[in-house]
């Protein structure tokens, strides 16, 4: 895009950086667009397990429920809690948000469409990610008030166990794409099983880990069956209990940005990413960014079919779950696939 | 032009945010002006090529090491007027420390001006800085070769010092009543209730 703005006429300076600003608006904005319709796409979904309709009210199939929900709490009044921190208690929202729409900066559309293709992609996710729990934490303990509190100590335990075993899991990846980038992991897929199949996921001995993942990726997010950070049964709202209007509204478009996340780093660790499933020519008449999202929307009906119908885990089962079992697997896969990959002579 | 831009907007901050971490009343503040602080030192660290290194800054320092540190300040109940109470008392530390820092600043800059001390040739154990070679591959490449047995060495002193952590803080207590998890997998309705026909005006046995 660079190349496009000097063509214009600029020094490569200036084209350098109105692309780069041009290129996260280009993420940015259809991002939220995104997670706007993911939210009623979810509640639409969880209708239908149900058995109920979901929103059908506001435009046609009720599609504008979200925008209807987003303006609602643009036009309510902020409350911050007289006792609570305030500077804090602004930032955490905000934290939260910005976060998760900064890991978008490596993730690859499709081939070579990558706002910053850097070769410690991988470790930028995956730094980026453990950034997160501080929106979380920073929002429970500025509240002031004993259930956001718990909330954030349980947040903080629970993102920093499963980053654990996503680090292994990843490990495991890189090592067998030999890149850090996720781009070159990606590529690495290309005809990966037989010659014609488009994933890591097909791979025997990559598949555990990627299931291991999937539901890694669920505990990362806070999402049902890991929930415990909002178990509203327990902890009124968790950290969001003193929010109100748009800073609320921020954690809940922060939350969503990270489930995309989370789905599309799934699709491109195991699923292929832009690829299309089959190394077939007539496929890659699609462009890659239909491919892209379609794995993600796939990925994501699969998230919440498990929030409409898993029960919420115990806490000292996640963080058995977390500790006991996927720690040591994952540990001991890193070990099995570097020892396959050294005596195949992978890299020979 | 955006290198000097951007390595006086990352360095400024990390100077401020250090002083913020001394200067902030409160230690969830200090803090959270210390993440501030490594992660614009990971911003300096990408600015002199060495983008492995800066992720690894952020990911175990701003990941792992703050979130401790948060979690305990977070859990102090801290009453700043006992704080202020002490400091009589730990004048006369404070000012030993500040005059070892003072002495050692000036020792350093003493020293640095006099010229850099030779440690070899930078060819052989210096991992490059290259725009083709990607960071991780030339460390990996000098750590597993070179300096194979000083990183295992390494990794062997981490090992024992985990399981010495393990060994201080593992106490068998007798009181406690452990989960079995796999008998509680394997828990199934028939095993915990069951169906009784009782004829009415009986009492029923438990």
């Amino acid at each position: 895009m660079t190349s496009f703005f000097q063509n214009l006429g600029m020094s490569y300076e200036a084209a350098w950086f109105t692309a780069t600003i041009a290129g996260i608006l280009l993420i940015a904005l259809p991002l939220m667009l995104a997670v706007a319709l993911i939210i009623y796409a979810e509640r639409k979904l969880w209708a239908a397990f149900a058995l109920r309709r979901g929103p059908n009210v506001v435009g046609p199939f009720g599609i504008l429920q979200s925008f209807a929900d987003g303006l609602k709490v643009f036009l309510q009044e902020t409350i911050i809690p007289s006792a609570s921190n305030r500077g804090l208690f602004l930032i955490a929202p905000i934290i939260t948000f910005t976060v998760a729409l900064m890991a978008w900066a490596v993730i690859p559309f499709a081939d070579g469409v990558v706002l910053s293709n850097i070769n410690v992609g991988l470790l930028y996710i995956l730094a980026i990610s453990s950034l997160g729990v501080y929106g979380v934490v920073i929002a429970g303990w500025a509240s002031n008030s004993k259930y956001p509190f718990y909330s954030a100590m349980r947040a903080a335990a629970q993102m920093i166990s499963y980053e654990v075993s996503i680090g292994f899991i990843l490990i495991c990846v890189v090592l067998w794409a030999g890149t850090f980038n996720v781009g070159g992991i990606v590529e690495g897929q290309r005809s990966h099983i037989f010659g014609f199949i488009n994933a890591y996921a097909f791979n025997p001995l990559l598949f555990p880990i990627a299931v291991m993942f999937l539901i890694s990726s669920m505990a990362e997010t806070a999402r049902a069956p890991f929930d415990l950070t909002e178990a509203e049964s327990e902890l009124v709202a968790g950290y969001q209990t003193e929010y109100s209007s748009m800073a609320f509204a921020l954690f809940w478009l922060g939350e969503y940005a990270n489930v995309l996340l989370m789905c599309a780093l799934n699709v491109i660790l195991f699923w292929g990413g832009y690829l299309p499933p089959v190394d077939w020519a007539p496929l890659y008449a699609v462009p890659g960014i239909i491919w892209f999202f379609a794995k993600i929307l796939l990925m994501f009906f699969i998230f919440a079919w498990v929030k409409a119908t898993v029960p919420r885990y115990r806490y000292d089962q996640l963080m058995r779950l977390g500790w006991k079992v996927f720690l040591p697997i994952s540990l001991f896969w890193v070990f099995l696939v570097s020892g396959y990959l050294m005596f195949t002579g992978h890299f020979a | 032009m955006i290198q000097l831009v951007s390595f006086y907007i990352f360095a400024s901050i990390v100077i401020a945010s250090a002083a913020m971490v001394i200067f902030a009343r409160n230690p969830v503040h200090s803090v959270l002006w210390l993440i501030v602080a490594f992660f614009n030192a990971a911003g300096l660290m990408v600015l002199i090529g060495a983008e492995f290194i800066a992720m690894l800054l952020v990911i175990v320092y701003v990941g792992a090491v703050a979130v401790l540190f948060l979690f305990v300040v977070m859990m102090l109940d801290i009453d700043f007027a006992e704080l202020r109470a002490g400091f009589i008392k730990n004048v006369p530390l404070g000012l030993l420390l500040a005059i070892v820092l003072v002495a050692e600043l000036v020792l350093g800059i003493g020293a640095y001006q006099a010229g850099a001390v030779q440690l070899g040739t930078p060819e052989a154990g210096v991992a490059t800085v290259s725009p083709t070679v990607p960071n991780i591959e030339a460390i990996g490449a000098l750590l597993y070769s070179k300096y194979v047995f000083l990183f295992e060495t390494a990794g062997l002193i981490l090992l024992v010092a985990m399981v010495g952590a393990i060994v201080l803080t593992h106490r068998r207590s007798h009181n406690t009543r452990g989960q079995n998890i796999s008998s509680q997998v394997q828990r199934r309705p028939e095993d915990a209730t069951r169906n009784v026909n009782q004829p009415v005006g009986q009492g029923i046995e438990l």
